[in-house]
């Protein structure tokens, strides 16, 4: 340890990097994150920041290492990167009897995924393979291989990113440029953000789950509430969360604004980590918790702004319309533009209905669906399965449902999934038992929902036209999602499960 | 990159407020493997609206964006800036800007411009029939009615942007320092 802070204070001395040697003023667990990982600060406070860890996918890769090798340039760090092909991918059979590779119909995801496949490897990065049974969504594989560990910094070309808070990392999403800048340097020019506490005390009520938090918490500040903020996410309710619930939650904190939503790591997180194929073993381990413990917010440190919420507040929710901020209670109605005080909002409100196709006043629960989504990084980890196959137990997917996919966020949830029989109740009840991927989220391949039809998905955007032009998104809950499949309408999920 | 003082001429006098990178760029534009090309599938669902800016002659071809709060929200998506780009958009006007599409549009040379609601508003009466000035030396947008409003910005970014300079290539040069810090870390943090 002395030989660490020596080196420590002489770092600090020669004024390039801040691990602070004595008991400074006391600190977030971001800003200790941050501090940890300053190569050099300038003047005017820019950092350079090192990167921990890398992810990289198809979509916004490619023009990377295109970038690479228009300059002559090298990955720094080939062994802190890993990629993995997941929007693109088709969700349906990879592999014929025969044991060869079913060929990918759209020329454009074939071009993407294929430059994929060649440039991991030819820059020496490892490589998940489409047909690997680890292979699955980016932030569903990170955490999963133990990729991501607390107190690091995590970057990828997505920005879902976040996701990777719920374990401690410092982690955001990047554009392609900062990927290619990440891949030749590994680090990122950034500057501190301002941090925010989000803290829900009390206990969930019955049927309320970690999604109904999050969209809680954005309906409360707004889609825009986080900009230029690292939100940090504490109180009781997180605390007693697993980790998958945690993903759910630092998942969407893009939605509300804040490029990045950390969780404190504490034993859970540990418990979760440990064995991972990708975290440290034995004696490294040890060092690792050890470090790992000193992370969380110290008592006395000051946050930029704090927002409460109060857990028993929260029901089981979903958007009504084209941003994330859209919440109500599914109890609720579709709400009147005109009660909103703010007139861009109206504006936005009135656009927002137009494009849905409902009307103000209207029950949300009278309103029929014809699309179901289980899926995406949000909530396709196997307690998102649990929970929805637990709805659709012995029920029918609805007749007015076209199409129900449940779509595993990896390759190995969806083994476990069998393993535990989810993938039996939902084919009995309807559904489709699809391979891991993006999928539906963001329909980059072929699962798309028609125009101008209504999809009650897991997902965590309900933009315009994201799952297919025209379509109109319901940001929900894996249980409330199943309920609205077995009743082809949006769903009050307590119900079906007091009827049990 | 190609150095940018001053960006002059009409402007979109779109004004929308929480226009997310969707709308810049619909998910089914972003199959490409190379950066040109894009500025066709820009906008495309505002395109498709009656009376929409982007479709008036009157702008074809501006070199001038002016949106309302929260532009380019959503998606990190480096897309949405080399649609811009392409579409031949050097500057970009508006009260906020989410964080990732600001930093995506400086890299790829366009300037991202933060102005007060009340100046905002001002310039896309404006920007209805007449050019707008953004000009990165004293950092003010001016227009031919003697308005002018004077806007931060980052002096890094401001340097890079007028000098056309590359981010990778600065940051290559600081190795020393970065190989540095990995030794240091390999020691303190052998885990990683
Ligand atoms: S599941 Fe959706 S949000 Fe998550 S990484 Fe894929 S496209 Fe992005």
């Amino acid at each position: 340890m002395g030989f660490q802070r020596k080196i420590g204070c002489n770092w600090t001395e020669s004024g390039i990097s801040i691990i602070a040697p004595r008991m400074t003023k006391p600190r977030t667990l971001y800003e200790k994150i941050w501090d940890a990982h300053v190569v050099e600060r300038r003047d005017d406070g820019t950092c350079l920041i090192y990167i921990d860890r890398h992810l990289v996918h198809e979509v916004t890769s490619p023009q990377a290492f295109e970038g690479l090798r228009a300059a002559g340039r090298k990955v720094r760090r080939p062994d802190l990167t890993l990629a993995v092909p997941d929007h693109n991918l088709p969700t349906t059979r990879r592999l014929n009897p025969d044991g060869s590779r079913v060929p990918i119909a759209d020329p454009e995801s074939a071009q993407q995924l294929a430059a994929l496949q060649l440039n991991a490897p030819s820059f020496g990065i490892h490589y998940i393979d489409a047909i690997a049974p680890e292979q699955g969504i980016v932030h569903v594989v990170g955490p999963e291989q133990g990729f991501t560990l607390p107190g690091t910094t995590l970057v990828c070309g997505d920005s879902h990113t976040s996701a990777h808070g719920a374990l401690g990392a410092l982690a955001f999403g990047i554009g392609t440029s900062e990927v290619e800048h990440v891949l030749a340097t590994q680090t990122l020019l950034l500057k501190q953000s301002k941090t925010m506490e989000v803290c829900i005390d009390g206990t969930l009520g019955f049927g309320v789950s970690a999604k109904d938090v999050i969209l809680a918490i954005i309906g409360k500040i707004g889609a825009a509430g986080g900009t230029g903020y690292v939100i940090e996410y504490t109180g009781s309710v997180i605390r007693d969360m697993s980790i998958e619930g945690r993903l759910t939650i630092s998942n969407m904190s893009i939605e509300g604004g804040a490029r990045a939503g950390l969780i404190a790591p504490d034993e859970t997180t540990y418990a979760y980590l440990k064995g991972r194929p990708m975290a440290p073993k034995g004696e490294e381990w040890e060092r690792a918790v050890a470090w790992w413990k000193t992370l969380p917010t110290d008592p006395g440190a000051v946050y930029d702004r704090v927002v409460t919420l109060d857990a028993t507040d929260i029901a089981p929710s979903l958007t009504w319309g084209t941003s994330p901020e859209d919440v109500v209670p599914i109890t609720g109605i579709v709400p009147d533009p005109e009660s909103f005080a703010d007139p861009a909002k109206r504006i936005a409100a009135r656009k927002s209905l137009d494009y849905m196709g409902l009307e103000p006043g209207t029950r949300m629960q009278d309103v029929a669906v014809e699309n179901i989504f289980i899926g995406s990084c949000t909530n396709s980890r196997i307690e998102d399965l649990r929970a929805a196959a637990a709805v659709a137990r012995g029920r029918k997917v609805a007749d007015n449902v076209r199409q129900a996919l449940v779509v595993p966020g990896s390759g190995l949830v969806k083994r476990q999934a069998e393993a535990e029989g989810l993938d039996r109740i939902f084919i009995e009840a309807g559904f489709q038992w699809r391979e891991p991927g993006c999928s539906m989220c963001l329909a980059m391949n072929p699962d798309k929902v028609p125009p101008g039809e209504r999809c009650a998905s897991t997902s965590n955007r309900n933009f315009v036209g994201r799952q297919g032009p025209g379509a109109r998104t319901h940001l929900l809950s894996p249980a409330m999602a199943a309920a609205a499949a077995v009743t082809g309408r949006l769903t009050d999920v307590r119900d079906l499960m007091t009827a049990e | 990159m190609e150095a940018i003082t001053r960006v002059e001429g009409s402007a979109y006098p779109f004004g929308r407020k929480n226009v997310d990178t969707d709308v810049i760029i619909p998910a089914h534009y972003l199959k490409t493997i190379s950066r040109a090309g894009l500025g066709k599938g820009a906008f495309e669902t505002v395109r498709a609206e009656p009376g929409n800016v982007f479709e008036d002659p009157a702008y074809a071809g501006s070199p001038i964006l002016i949106a309302g709060d929260n532009f380019g929200c959503g998606s990190s998506r480096e897309h949405a800036a080399w649609a811009l780009n392409d579409m031949g958009v050097k500057a970009v006007i508006a009260p906020s800007f989410s964080d990732i599409f600001s930093g995506n549009a400086f890299k790829n040379g366009i300037v991202a411009v933060v102005l007060p609601q009340a100046a905002v508003d001002r310039l896309l009466e404006v920007a209805k029939d007449h050019p707008v000035t953004v000009d990165l030396e004293s950092l003010t947008v001016t227009t031919p009615f003697q308005d002018r409003f004077e806007f931060e910005m980052d002096p890094f970014r401001r340097n890079c942007l007028m000098n056309g300079l590359d981010e990778i290539g600065l940051t290559l040069a600081m190795d020393r320092d970065i190989a540095a810090y990995e030794t240091r870390i390999a020691a303190d943090r052998p885990w990683l």
